[in-house]
């Protein structure tokens, strides 16, 4: 077989780990699985989209940056569509879920964030329509890099900034006053809230760096694959694998998940057939909670 | 000794509206004390100490630190005010190194100041600086105990407040964990305590009062307290309170 799944895989594994993030500080955490957490993803790549657009009607047409497809216009709208997620996010948070969260039952704010993201999806194609866009429709030359794998510029940034993002949340986690919180408050919240943690605030924190991933994460299927309302959504089982295979509330442990599982989707794609590719996260997520519920990096609840 | 750290006032306090578990209790405590809350089983001790430290919601009443109220303080602010709680159980956080316990709580400290802090801490407790890597969550008891103690008085707490400190622990690590509170108080830090053990508790004890029924019913020097047949009468029940009920639910639940 040929080795370019590698590539492929780590390319989708990427997209998957960052969102595995969100996903898993936010059940660690808030204690709920967010399922509209892929809407945020489809809600920052087309605020990303606008920005490039509202840049491209200002500035005319912009030199793409060496070998790229995009230019600085992609960049400056990634951080201000970060920025945009994690308002969002916040603001779900206000409006919905930290509601029902003081009234103590889990189950609801599942059920919420379930209605959430059919609102942020329907909302998104009567907007902007279901069919798909593209930040770029050029074409790049794919490099041989050796071993008959070929890897595009665009992979290659996107690769690298995934690596910086995660290890910079790694080292906010484990280095920081805030990551010590965050970890604090996913282990006992009655006592963070004893050694003076302010969980409001640790709370903002965590739907900050959830929605700001997200939307990288969102931005890379982007400028990898397509733009569709939809794109989001059909990440959720994916993500949701990696965290739990990852072990929930590790962050290394979703990244990794997420390797493992774009990797495996890509490997099956080459062996058995494009058609099974859903199948693989499906498959491992069942196979996880079956031999290991508690995933690769998780420790046994107390 | 005659500076008041902490005042309770007729504190009024429980989980449901209506259900009070704390029913008019009233202690103080002065500067460099150690006062100590005894009480039968059920007596509203832990949910007392706990409504102090704001992690019950108080009804009535008020609690002054250092004359200043802070009946309504989110528990959070709690370290900021002066008052470090530590809870009988889940004391520390499992998953985290011990230096990172120590490191969490010291949210309030200057940053420059936080590394010598924890450094007094390693100091004053050293069997937690040869397990400084360690996951806290494989500390024996009574290193657990000590871990807890050492994150609550790293914030520099006008009064440190323990719930049973001595709850759990073999009684080897009981004896040793009152050591260490005797040798805490010694340094110039105030203490109030819940204890169900009461021998070992009197013994380190300056005060102490006894609650029943979610309210103070005696209060006397420590070392008297032991052999004082009121305080057995109120233990034991002989001479019937006001009614021989069944204890409040809120206490066992609550520890």
């Amino acid at each position: 077989m040929s080795l370019q799944f590698i590539v492929d895989g780590l390319l989708t594994g990427s997209m998957i780990g960052l969102g595995a993030i969100g996903v898993t500080l936010t059940y660690s955490i808030l204690r709920f699985s967010n399922f509209a957490h892929g809407d945020f993803m489809a809600w920052g790549t087309y605020a990303t989209l606008a920005v490039v657009s509202a840049i491209g009607a200002t500035f005319g047409k912009v030199a793409p940056i060496g070998p790229l497809s995009f230019g600085w216009p992609l960049i400056v709208a990634l951080i201000v569509g970060m920025a945009f997620t994690a308002l969002l996010a916040l603001l779900l948070d206000k409006v919905l879920f930290a509601r029902l969260r003081s009234q103590g039952q889990a189950i609801i704010v599942v059920m919420a964030s379930f209605g959430a993201s059919m609102a942020l999806r329907s909302l998104l194609e009567f907007t902007f329509t279901s069919r798909p866009t593209y930040f770029s429709r050029a074409i790049q030359i794919a490099m041989p890099v050796g071993f008959g794998i070929r890897i595009t510029p665009d992979q290659i940034a996107l690769l690298l900034l995934t690596a910086v993002l995660v290890l910079g949340v790694h080292l906010l986690m484990t280095r920081t006053q805030t990551g010590r919180a965050m970890q604090a408050l996913s282990q006992n919240a009655a006592l963070a809230r004893i050694v003076g943690i302010d969980v409001a605030s640790v709370v903002r924190v965590t739907w900050i760096i959830g929605g700001a991933l997200a939307c990288v994460a969102g931005v890379m299927i982007g400028i990898l694959v397509q733009i569709r309302p939809f794109m989001g959504f059909d990440m959720l089982l994916p993500m949701f694998a990696a965290a739990i295979l990852g072990g929930i509330g590790s962050i290394p442990g979703a990244v990794l998940g997420g390797l493992i599982i774009g990797l495996a989707e890509a490997g099956a794609v080459q062996l058995i057939g494009a058609e099974w590719r859903a199948a693989v996260s499906f498959i491992i997520l069942m196979a996880v909670l079956f031999v290991r519920p508690i995933g690769l990096f998780g420790v046994r609840e107390r | 000794m005659s500076e008041i750290v902490l005042d309770v006032r007729n504190l009024e306090a429980g989980y449901e509206p209506g259900v009070p578990i704390v029913r008019g209790a009233s202690i103080t405590v002065s500067k460099g004390e150690i006062v100590v809350v005894l009480g039968p089983n059920g007596a509203g001790k832990s949910s007392f100490i706990k409504a102090i430290a704001g992690l019950v919601p108080i009804t009535g009443g008020t609690v002054f630190l250092d004359g200043k109220d802070i009946t309504a303080a989110p528990a959070h602010t709690m370290v900021r005010l002066g008052l470090a709680f530590v809870p009988q159980t889940e004391n520390i956080f499992p998953l985290m190194s011990v230096e990172d316990n120590l490191k969490v709580a010291c949210g309030i400290l200057e940053r420059g100041e936080i590394p010598a802090r924890i450094d007094e801490m390693y100091a004053a407790f050293p069997d937690l600086i040869r397990q400084r890597r360690t996951a806290a969550g494989n500390l024996s008891g009574g290193q657990r105990q000590m871990l807890a103690v050492a994150r609550a008085l790293i914030v520099h707490p006008k009064v440190l407040v323990l719930d049973e400190p001595s709850a759990g622990l073999s009684p080897k690590f009981v004896s040793m964990v009152f050591e260490m509170l005797a040798g805490i108080r010694k340094s110039g830090v105030t203490i109030l305590l819940v204890e169900q053990n009461a021998k070992a508790a009197l013994a380190i004890g300056d005060r102490a009062y006894v609650l029943v029924e979610g309210k103070d019913r005696h209060e006397g020097i420590a070392s008297e307290l032991w052999n004082d047949p009121v305080v057995a009468e109120l233990y034991l029940g002989q001479r019937p309170l006001k009614a021989e009920k069944a204890p409040h639910a809120g206490e066992g639940g609550a520890a």
